[in-house]
């Protein structure tokens, strides 16, 4: 697939004897959202700290908008729009929510090595933070320290930093973990609204949320991608449902 | 209370202003009214407390706002005090040379090493910025044409510009003031500047930096050398205050002394680096001269201020402002 954003190639992680990534091969297409489900422990988290850099790979290639960037540091990678959320929230805990953001829009607006000027006074750093704190309805909540936030405000404020960074790729590690129900609502009509503005993977364990918001759906079990389809297709599968489906949906 | 949150972007600091100002005030007093209380011997005590003042600012930088806990920042100053007596011994004794060079090595050291030790975090960081130090203190002592272990003697204090301004105690007191002054300022406003921010965050969350887009390491190095610099400026005067320059000046013990100055007034402030200098400082003074054994007295009263003032001198006084308004 020459178009794809992002494209895994048999890329294998072992940590010790397990492998968690299994020559897996895996590809997001632009402004695609594409939803990877599995059982705990199928390595899901594992794939997102590979593509985001945390984590090296044994082996295979990663390439992120035509170029390979197995071997490029994380900051780089952001640097090139590839954006990430964390299953446990990865704020700055002193910061407001507000500085939170306006450090991503810095970040993507270079000239972060200006040591005059107050930062927290800069207008070009506030306004396109502040609309992305409005994106996800926290516009009100921005001069609160963000460790002060509530879960549900701080899985919000992941986001805004997120789109803060422009990102080509969005890659959503179990964004809805721990939230409420009337949350996950709340997230879920928030990520449908962002839809197509950028590509997004989305590691989630809440069905209603995956099923509801992916264009595609891989199943990874044991570090490789049993099943790969639309949603419908996906749900059909009797593999899929033996090994998977079966139990989360009743 | 609620239209008093909304209209601060940033955290209030009103307060607080005042208290940089009475200190630069109080020190900037200290020559006026010395001729009725201490004489001359106020008049060095202080530019002593300014000159350590300046390192501890400077280490206040890595510590409070980078997490970076260097134990090996009297090398800094030693680099810089070496750097006046060893020109001196060549007959170079002017400052718009000795100044520069001083600058200019202490950083050249502060990158070359920070590029070693930033690789490194937590207690290694720790053990190898010692390691550097121990480094410099024994190449200080093996340098037998400048002294070696005994020091080296400086035969005066550097001209500025030919002139023997520094010469006269009231004018080197205003000089290193001005340092103090333009090293809290320069501090002040990085801290707050985009550069700073990142720092700051790094401090908290350095993955999430990076997955933010910010290259950490980067931003650590530049806050070392500057750091670094700067205890270099302390350095080059600390030989113009003392004439005298030792290996003594970057022993770990010096580096440990800066570590409680910046603790005991308070981490990630500046002033509280200001206000730890000036009370260590007047505190050995004082003790030293009531029992040769003071540091039994001096350290407990340290672990009393580490276990019950969290925030150091700087965070007691807040609280008790908070209470007195209260009040």
């Amino acid at each position: 697939m020459p178009d794809a954003v992002l494209h895994l190639e048999k890329l294998r992680k072992s940590f010790g004897a397990l492998v968690v990534t299994d020559e897996l091969t895996f590809d997001v297409m632009p402004r695609e959202l594409h939803a990877v489900i599995g059982p705990n422990g199928a390595g899901k988290t594992t794939l997102i700290n590979q593509i985001s850099g945390l984590v090296a790979p044994d082996s295979g290639t990663i390439q992120f908008a035509g170029r390979d960037i197995t071997a490029l540091p994380t900051h780089a990678r952001a640097e090139l729009g590839l954006a990430r959320s964390f299953q446990v929230s990865s704020i700055l805990p002193g910061f407001s929510a507000l500085e939170n953001v306006a450090l991503a829009v810095q970040s993507r607006a270079g000239s972060s090595f200006r040591v005059l000027g107050r930062a927290a006074a800069e207008a070009a750093l506030n306004d396109p933070a502040m609309a992305a704190l409005a994106d996800v309805g926290l516009a009100e909540r921005a001069h609160i320290p963000a460790g002060e936030l509530a879960h549900g405000e701080k899985r919000a404020l992941e986001l805004a930093i997120a789109l803060a960074m422009q990102p080509k790729v969005l890659l959503l590690d179990e964004p809805m973990a721990g939230t409420g129900r009337e949350e996950t609502a709340r997230l879920v009509e928030l990520l449908r609204r962002l839809k197509g503005r950028f590509a997004v993977v989305l590691v989630e364990h809440d069905m209603t949320a995956v099923f509801a918001l992916a264009d595609r759906i891989s199943v990874l079990i044991y570090g490789r991608i049993l099943a790969s389809g639309t949603p419908a297709g996906v749900r059909a599968d009797p593999r899929v449902v033996a090994a998977y489906l079966g139990d989360e949906m009743e | 209370m609620a239209v008093l949150l909304a209209a601060s972007p940033a955290r209030p600091r009103g307060r607080l202003r005042a208290l940089p100002a009475c200190i630069f005030l109080a020190f900037a007093l200290i020559p006026v009214v010395a001729p009725f209380v201490g004489g001359g011997y106020l008049v060095s005590l202080g530019s002593r407390v300014m000159i350590f003042a300046i390192a501890a600012v400077a280490l206040d930088l890595l510590v409070g706002y980078g997490a970076l806990i260097s134990f090996g920042h009297a090398a800094f100053i030693g680099i810089g005090a070496y750097a006046v007596g060893i020109l001196s011994v060549y007959g170079i004794t002017d400052a718009l040379v000795s100044l520069p060079v001083a600058l200019a090595v202490s950083a050249a050291y502060a990158f070359l090493t920070g590029v070693v030790c930033l690789r490194t975090s937590g207690v290694y960081f720790i053990m190898i910025t010692l390691a550097f130090g121990q480094m410099a203190f024994f190449t200080a002592s093996s340098l037998a044409p400048f002294g070696g272990d005994d020091g080296l003697t400086i035969a005066a204090r550097n001209t500025l510009a030919g002139l023997p301004l520094l010469r006269n105690e009231r004018a080197f007191y205003y000089l290193v003031f001005a340092c103090l002054l333009g090293t809290y300022l320069f501090c002040r406003a990085l801290v707050g500047s985009r550069f700073g921010r990142v720092v700051r965050g790094a401090k908290e969350n350095p993955v999430r930096m990076a997955t933010i887009g910010f290259d950490v390491y980067r931003f650590q190095l530049a806050t070392y050398v500057i750091a670094g610099a700067l205890a270099g400026l302390s350095g080059f005067l600390l030989a113009n205050a003392t004439e005298f320059v030792s290996p003594a000046y970057m022993s770990w013990q010096r580096s440990g002394e800066l570590i409680v100055m910046v603790l005991l007034g308070g981490l990630g402030s500046l002033d509280g680096a200001i206000i730890g200098a000036a009370a260590y400082l007047l505190t050995e003074e004082w003790l030293s001269r009531v029992t040769e054994d003071w540091k039994v007295i001096f350290g407990p009263v340290l672990v009393l201020v580490v276990l019950f003032a969290r925030g150091g001198l700087i965070g007691l006084t807040r609280d008790l402002a908070r209470r007195l308004a209260r009040a």
